[in-house]
């Protein structure tokens, strides 16, 4: 109990000391708490902060802090899974953005996918805006088997269309795999809510081109992630 | 010298060897073996002696050494700091972690502009005075646990913050912090990425910054290490100092609690 009012008034006093505006609701908020803060003063509170403490540079403007209704409630769920509704509204959300090629091509050149899947550069404070941006692929997945140096956040593409039975990728047989890899290059929450692969189609990381490309590298017969 | 010197050939070695997805492990532990080799000849500890001239030097307008800062445990006490910061102090009425504390004693004590120092880039001008200072004040923690204070409402708060901050996914790609930095034994390329979020990976995580980068040659303080994280975040710029980086240190920190400091430490 003293510890408690011994708080209050050291609070109290924090509160009256605090002079200018940045301080001033965060201890505003503080005066009227015992211990643990409440989740609204903590929204609030995480709210000023981010307000206070970014500011933009370069193509990275401050939209990017304002998450969409995918991320307001994959941010939220901190760690933990979704509600089984909830997750399920977020993917068909998703899953209605996904565009399918223009002129019916899914397969490119499964070469340039593989520089696409090596280079990691685009879209940060010190990249130049109008840059062709890489896909990152390596940097969470094993792809071929020649390139040892990979990340292991998302699983192995190694062998990913063999796997699949994909001899003939424009086959009806292949059909339901080869939709599903475009629209999970595409938007990857159309198939897991809260995934953490980056929806390179939807944000306009990787265009159309360089998205065919990398579905070559996984789908191609001839592409050496298939030998 | 002569044994960095030799380190660093050390792992230039281990580096050239040729890997195969079997060795991927084995290359793990032979950089950490070579970093526990190396713990007497860390290039680091030319900052931490740097460090230590610079806070006993009268520097500044008000030409004053920093021997009467309080970084939490009265004025002047560096030894056991650094494993309790983040903290909350009472003259400035925040939550402070080392750097921000540093730019308040600058200010305060030597007469430096804290504002012009927090917006000048990393490796130039008194960012470059603090890359030393916290190698200093860090290496006055080593082997100590870390014991992030919770006591105060405003560090509780902070912690709450942190939290938040951690897990915000954002930018173009989607990221968070916890995007690589949420579960166990994960990598990206061939970098492992510790799990902040509990021991003993928050522990290894937090307690190996500031360190010193053989990649870069130089001396990266947290505040560096969140900024280039952020960068990499696609992410807008962090305040140097900002509370948002701050409060990412206390739950880091907090999350700590236990894990042993090895700063400042060796990265590749």
């Amino acid at each position: 109990m003293t510890m408690m009012n011994k708080t209050h008034a050291q609070v109290k006093k924090a509160a009256k000391a605090v002079l200018p505006a940045a301080g001033l609701a965060l201890a505003a908020l503080l005066a009227s708490c015992a211990i643990a803060p409440t989740a609204q003063q903590v929204d609030e509170a995480a709210q000023q902060v981010l307000k206070s403490s970014f500011s933009e540079q370069g193509i990275a403007k401050m939209d990017r802090l304002m998450p969409d209704a995918s991320n307001q409630a994959c941010s939220e769920a901190a760690g933990k899974p979704l509600d089984e509704k909830l997750a399920k509204s977020i993917e068909e959300a998703n899953l209605k953005t996904v565009k399918l090629p223009s002129d019916g091509k899914y397969l490119g050149n499964w070469a340039e996918g593989e520089k696409i899947a090596q280079n990691g550069r685009g879209l940060t404070w010190t990249d130049k805006p109008g840059e062709a941006n890489g896909g990152s692929c390596y940097n969470c997945h094993q792809i071929s088997k020649a390139e040892l140096s990979f990340g292991s956040i998302g699983p192995s593409l190694y062998n990913y269309g063999k796997l699949r039975g994909v001899s003939n990728p424009a086959s009806a047989e292949s059909k339901p795999i080869v939709d599903y890899t475009w629209g999970k290059l595409w938007n990857a929450k159309a198939y897991n809510a809260c995934s953490d692969m980056p929806r390179f189609g939807h944000a306009s990381i990787l265009d159309e081109q360089q998205i065919r490309d990398v579905m070559a590298l996984l789908l191609d017969p001839n592409s050496p992630v298939n030998k | 010298m002569k044994s960095s010197l030799f380190g660093l050939a050390a792992l230039a070695a281990i580096a050239a060897l040729p890997l195969t997805a079997a060795a991927q492990k084995s290359t793990a532990e032979g950089i950490a073996e070579y970093r526990a080799m190396l713990a007497d000849g860390n290039p680091a500890e030319l900052y931490e002696a740097k460090g230590e001239g610079l806070w006993k030097e009268a520097r500044g307008p008000k030409k004053a050494s920093l021997e009467q800062c309080d970084l939490g445990k009265g004025p002047g006490v560096v030894k056991g700091a650094f494993v309790e910061l983040p903290r909350f102090f009472a003259d400035t009425q925040r939550v402070q972690d080392l750097e921000s504390r540093l730019l308040t004693c600058m200010e305060q004590l030597q007469g430096f502009n804290a504002g012009e120092i927090a917006k000048t880039r990393f490796g130039a001008g008194e960012q470059k005075t603090i890359e030393s200072l916290v190698a200093y004040i860090s290496g006055e923690s080593r082997e100590l646990a870390f014991n992030v204070p919770q006591s105060h409402a405003k560090e509780k708060l902070m912690y709450e913050v942190g939290k938040k901050m951690f897990y915000l996914r954002g930018g173009p790609y989607d990221f968070s912090c916890a995007s690589c930095h949420g579960e166990d034994n994960k990598r990206v390329r061939l970098q492992d990425l510790p799990n902040l979020t509990r021991q003993p990976g928050a522990g290894v995580g937090f307690g190996s910054w500031p360190a010193y980068r053989v990649s870069s040659g130089d001396l990266w303080s947290m505040q560096r290490r969140l900024n280039d994280c952020y960068r990499q975040q696609r992410f807008p710029f962090p305040g140097y100092a900002s509370d948002a980086t701050i409060a990412l240190g206390v739950y880091m920190g907090v999350n700590a609690k236990g894990g042993a400091s090895i700063a400042p430490a060796l990265k590749r």
